[in-house]
């Protein structure tokens, strides 16, 4: 696709991040950039009442003194990820408002369960405490797509505006879109990413209940892996026209070549390895880039005994031999699984990889499995510059979505 | 019903969740042979936690490839529960 008559090279120029290692991208890449693990004991619930004790959580988040009460009883934890994670990219590309720009820009947001932590604190009333109500604003707190519509509204933003939701990978979904939509001139900027507040009651005990949540902590890679860690968080990017951002003399900081999505059309929890491969195979034709062009993929690798055995086969069969030429890690070690902003967090991970030229390590990696045969770059961060990367994420549901990165000199 | 024991009682759920002949679950059937696949496993796991009262180790449960070492499990666990009941009266 690229090179196409008509379309036009897309550069992200802003990123934010929120997330258990921080609340900006600088706090974001200090601790990758040194294989620093965000994973602790949770508390923000009691964790006596679960199988599991450990989470990524976002620490010292004050939501009172970042939106004004009005403001505030519109937003679940997930939207303010969202809104906090949107504000700091705007304000890095220094975006200028003009009436042009607001009335054609996107909002494009990935989220997995939206605000159901909202939902259960009224459910909770309803079954617990005889109540016969719930608050009134519970929809419009609840709602996936109440991050685009809040960061829609603080902006401005009138052009396409909606929310994807594919598990694990709805926004790598949601980023690939918003660049396809760039790309194609249908937006003159985006927003893009998405947002997860998934540490409530009810959705840890449906984690557990899955028996995939390590009890120790993430290994990715790892022979003793025993399952992924839960994280909460949010990841925006703006993305706009290379020329538009020359133009009015932003930064690029890097450029996005590349979307390939599949679906495994094959089972509802078990990953397969053809689908993964062949969503990365499509991002790579899309960016109209070879295999050996690329040095480093930032992967799903969730540390559950079948993503990454499956992955590992998905990534040999995409790329053959120069997969032993390529670095992979996975910084879930460190920021926990986003889930729904997973896709926008590692995205921002792989921008500041090519900006740096420093690979981020698999972090609380132990001992090599034969079935994971890759570099993962174990425990200790890497100075390498590589040149391009791809950010793989592969959702339950066999949904698959995989974005390429490419270093902007 | 009080008359079951352990073994019968784990088959019968198993058969029964499953949709499964109750003649084909054996002590000595596999999952394999039954055609149970991991998110099958996940709902046994569930339903036999639900059955015994008991709470299923994830690791120990991977281990578990027939009916027969299911059994032995619950088994061990309900003795444990029975014990420490026994304990605190």
């Amino acid at each position: 696709m690229r090179g196409t008559p008509g379309l036009r090279r897309v550069v992200v120029t802003g990123t934010g991040v929120i997330s258990a290692l921080g609340s900006n991208t600088a706090e974001f890449w200090q601790a990758l950039s040194t294989g620093e693990s965000g994973i602790r004991e949770l508390t923000g619930i009691n964790p006596d009442q679960f199988r599991f004790r450990h989470a990524a959580e976002v620490k010292g988040f004050d939501a009172e003194a970042l939106f004004d009460s009005k403001e505030l009883a519109f937003l679940d934890r997930f939207a303010q990820f969202a809104l906090v994670a949107a504000d700091e990219a705007v304000k890095q590309a220094g975006v200028e408002w003009t009436a042009g720009l607001s009335e054609r820009s996107a909002v494009v947001t990935g989220s997995s369960f939206g605000g159901r932590g909202a939902e259960e604190a009224g459910y909770w009333e309803l079954f617990h405490n005889n109540r016969t109500r719930v608050h009134p604003l519970t929809i419009p707190q609840s709602m996936s797509n109440a991050g685009a519509s809040h960061i829609s509204m603080r902006y401005g933003m009138q052009g396409p505006a909606y929310t994807v939701s594919t598990a694990c990978a709805s926004s790598a979904h949601a980023v690939g879109q918003a660049f396809w939509m760039v790309r194609s001139g249908m937006a003159p900027l985006a927003i893009a990413g998405g947002s997860e507040a998934p540490l409530y009651l009810g959705g840890l005990k449906a984690w557990e209940a899955m028996r995939v949540v390590s009890k120790d902590t993430c290994r990715p890679f790892s022979a003793d892996r025993s399952g992924l860690i839960l994280g909460e968080g949010g990841a925006m990017l703006i993305l706009e026209p290379l020329d538009d951002a020359l133009a009015r003399g932003a930064v690029p900081l890097a450029e996005i070549v590349g979307f390939g999505m599949s679906s495994d059309a094959g089972h509802i929890t078990q990953p397969s390895p053809d689908g993964a491969a062949r969503a990365m195979r499509a991002a790579m034709d899309d960016a109209g880039m070879q295999p050996e062009q690329f040095g480093y993929i930032n992967a799903h690798g969730t540390a559950t005994e079948a993503n990454d055995r499956s992955e590992t086969a998905a990534i040999r069969s995409a790329f053959g031999e120069h997969a032993n030429a390529l670095a992979v890690s996975s910084t879930k070690s460190m920021h926990g699984h986003t889930l729904g902003a997973a896709g926008a967090v590692e995205a921002v991970a792989c921008v500041e990889t090519l900006r740096n030229g420093i690979l981020p390590p698999t972090a609380n990696f132990t001992a090599p499995d034969a079935a994971c045969n890759l570099d993962i770059v174990p425990n200790q961060a890497r100075s390498q510059q590589v040149e391009a990367c791809l950010s793989n994420s592969f959702a339950f549901g066999g949904l698959n979505a995989v974005l390429a990165f490419k270093r902007w000199l | 019903m009080s008359d079951e024991t352990i073994q019968e009682r784990a088959l019968r759920v198993i058969a029964v969740k499953q949709r499964l002949p109750l003649e084909s679950v054996t002590p000595e059937s596999t999952f394999e042979s039954l055609g149970i696949d991991s998110l099958d496993r996940l709902n046994i796991l569930f339903d036999l936690e639900g059955e015994f009262d008991i709470e299923i180790n994830d690791e120990e449960a991977k281990k578990v490839e027939t009916m027969q070492q299911m059994v032995d499990g619950i088994q061990k666990l309900v003795d444990a529960k029975q014990q420490k009941a026994a304990e605190a009266q």
